[in-house]
């Protein structure tokens, strides 16, 4: 065994000196390596996080949300519908919502208004003519707490609302364009009727009656759909996947530049190369010592190009928010979220990267390589 | 003892190209002796001593060493003779660019891995030997002909072969530097080992150094040809 680690240390020690003897091919190749992987990192750390931000959030979300439907369209829903639903076995609580989008012209921006729900751990109803604001808005509009934010209503009417406070940054991924506000001030500036939700949500305490509480509001109610947070969860999953995936099919062909450069450069072995592997197996080098020597050249190089890529990766997506991808993989329309995902590593995510980067160049050198070590040690003699 | 048995080797065989560089060489020869291959370009000194030297194998024939066949073995085995039994010492010095005389003499020896202490001290006392001490840092291509050629001769020896074998040795040499060569190789005669060498410089097959002179023509022995 100390034997075999010695010869591996000799191997490594000729390998580096090897690296070192064709700087510029090495360096070359080693840039270019280590951007694939940082872009590809970046992209399977900041996805990774945006899914997992969301699904942190929206865990503290209900269970239900349900919806009038009308034609096959949102309705709103009448407020007699909470009394109709009655007692259901399971269900902890349940409560009319009020929110809508506003357009506010002078940001060019769509706003979320939402009324507090009642007995929300988090925030309190806001007082009549307050309101409390996402990060978004505030940075937009220039607002801080105290300062007034003027909107025009549906009907044309002036409003002023006095900022209150403003919503917490670690929320800020789905509450950047959020608005809250009293439940007769939203009536007032949308001119909602007061017999009306926009929805009903109700908690369930067990998951698994989560379904059989939406069974029986549907029979129940049947102008109603029934809207669960774990289909919600699956569609930001599906949302922040799909994006992804486009972002990668985009860097394919970065992918396959990187594949024929590496054939190129590694592959293509020079004739010093091909004189040199001669000369080793003529002083008593077997094949498989060249191939050993060859296996750890690039072993070096790219396990060096996949640390510092990855380690790039890291630096950009959770110290620099991933400001290069930003507007594709977040993909809110107008007020993007300065959102610095909470740093996260996933162990399978590393190894996928690392099977599709270090494996590929891996395979791709080490067929010429082989040609080239099992050439016939005289060769250097003729 | 090495026995060579109707060597036959073909190179581009079938093809249009065929070539019989050597075509038929029975021959003994002693150990610990210096002997010399001679004769014109292409006459098969080159490729006989690569046989010989397990560097290639024959296409007919027989080579062993004391007693035992290595025209029959496997690659693996011939090259554990090889790094055991023969130096090589090449023409063109064939050292690798880049690496330190020190780093090139003590390359034969890294698939053995010994200690590398053990390693670098016989290095040492190899370059010491043959004056080459003070250079043991320097770049290979920095050297001249007559330093390339003596660290090629310390690259040969680090594993303790009992055989070196050197192919037109003095070939990028002045007259000066050949005779010093001549001499190294007498050196290494005295001490035990058998030296292989094929020239075709009067220089080396007329000194006094050298047992025996075999001269090859076309592939065969002089006396068969």
């Amino acid at each position: 065994m100390r034997e075999f680690l010695r010869r591996q240390r000799y191997l490594i020690d000729y390998s580096l000196s090897a690296l070192a003897r064709r700087p510029g091919k090495h360096l070359a190749l080693l840039l270019v390596y280590t951007l694939v992987v940082f872009l590809l990192a970046s992209v399977m750390l900041f996805t990774q996080s945006l899914r997992r931000e969301a699904a942190l959030v929206l865990a503290q979300s209900p269970e239900i949300i349900l919806q009038r439907q009308m034609a096959g369209r949102h309705d709103l829903m009448p407020t007699e519908y909470l009394d109709r639903i009655g007692r259901i076995r399971g269900v902890s609580a349940k409560y009319g919502r009020l929110w809508g989008y506003f357009y506010d012209p002078a940001a060019r921006a769509n706003y979320t208004l939402m009324v507090p729900p009642p007995g929300s751990p988090e925030y309190r109803e806001p007082a009549p003519g307050e309101i409390v604001i996402g990060a978004g808005i505030a940075r937009t509009r220039g607002l801080d707490v105290g300062d007034y934010l003027s909107l025009r209503s549906a009907r044309g009417e002036p409003f002023a609302f006095r900022v209150a406070a403003l919503l917490p940054h670690s929320t800020e991924l789905v509450s950047t364009d959020l608005m809250l506000l009293g439940a007769g001030d939203f009536r007032r500036f949308f001119a909602f009727p007061p017999d009306r939700f926009t929805d009903i949500v109700l908690q369930v305490r067990n998951p698994r009656e989560v379904r059989k509480v939406a069974e029986k509001l549907s029979l129940a109610l049947p102008d109603t759909r029934p809207i669960l947070r774990e289909e919600i969860l699956r569609t930001y999953d599906a949302v922040f996947g799909w994006r992804q995936g486009l972002v990668f099919v985009l860097m394919g062909g970065m992918v396959l530049a990187f594949v024929i450069f590496a054939w190129d450069r590694a592959a293509g072995l020079s004739f010093d190369e091909r004189r040199e592997i001669g000369i080793l197996k003529s002083i008593g080098w077997e094949t498989a010592d060249v191939l050993r020597m060859k296996f750890w050249e690039g072993a070096i190089l790219s396990l060096t190009a996949f640390f510092l890529g990855y380690l790039l990766a890291y630096a950009h997506v959770f110290y620099l928010a991933a400001a290069l991808f930003e507007p594709v993989l977040k993909g809110w329309a107008v007020l993007y979220p300065d959102f610095r995902p909470i740093p996260f590593v996933d162990g399978l995510q590393i190894a996928t990267l690392f099977f599709f980067t270090v494996f590929p160049y891996t395979v791709a050198t080490i067929v010429p390589i082989w040609r080239a070590a099992v050439t016939d040690p005289d060769a250097v003699m003729r | 003892m090495i026995e060579l048995r109707d060597v036959k080797k073909v190179f581009n065989q079938g093809r249009g190209n065929e070539l019989w560089a050597v075509r038929g060489v029975t021959l003994d020869l002693e150990p610990r002796q210096v002997t010399v291959f001679k004769g014109p370009s292409g006459s098969g000194k080159t490729t006989l001593l690569s046989m010989i030297g397990a560097l290639s194998r024959p296409t007919s024939g027989r080579i062993s060493l004391d007693g035992t066949l290595l025209s029959n073995l496997p690659e693996r085995f011939m090259t554990q003779v090889r790094r055991s039994t023969f130096g090589f010492v090449f023409q063109r010095f064939n050292l690798i660019r880049g690496l330190t005389v020190l780093e090139n003499v003590m390359l034969p020896a890294y698939p053995l891995a010994p200690d590398y202490g053990d390693l670098r001290h016989r290095a040492h006392a190899l370059l010491t030997q043959f004056g080459m001490e003070a250079k043991a840092s320097d770049k290979v291509e920095w050297l001249s002909g007559g330093e390339a050629q003596r660290a090629a001769i310390c690259r040969a020896l680090i594993n303790g072969p009992r055989i070196l074998i050197a192919d037109e040795p003095t070939a990028n040499l002045d007259s000066a530097r050949s005779r010093e060569l001549v001499g190294l190789l007498g050196e290494l005669q005295d001490l035990g080992k058998t030296v292989l060498v094929a020239s075709h410089d009067p220089l080396v097959f007329e000194s006094a150094r050298v047992s025996r002179v075999v001269e090859l023509r076309d592939g065969l022995l002089a006396e068969d040809a």
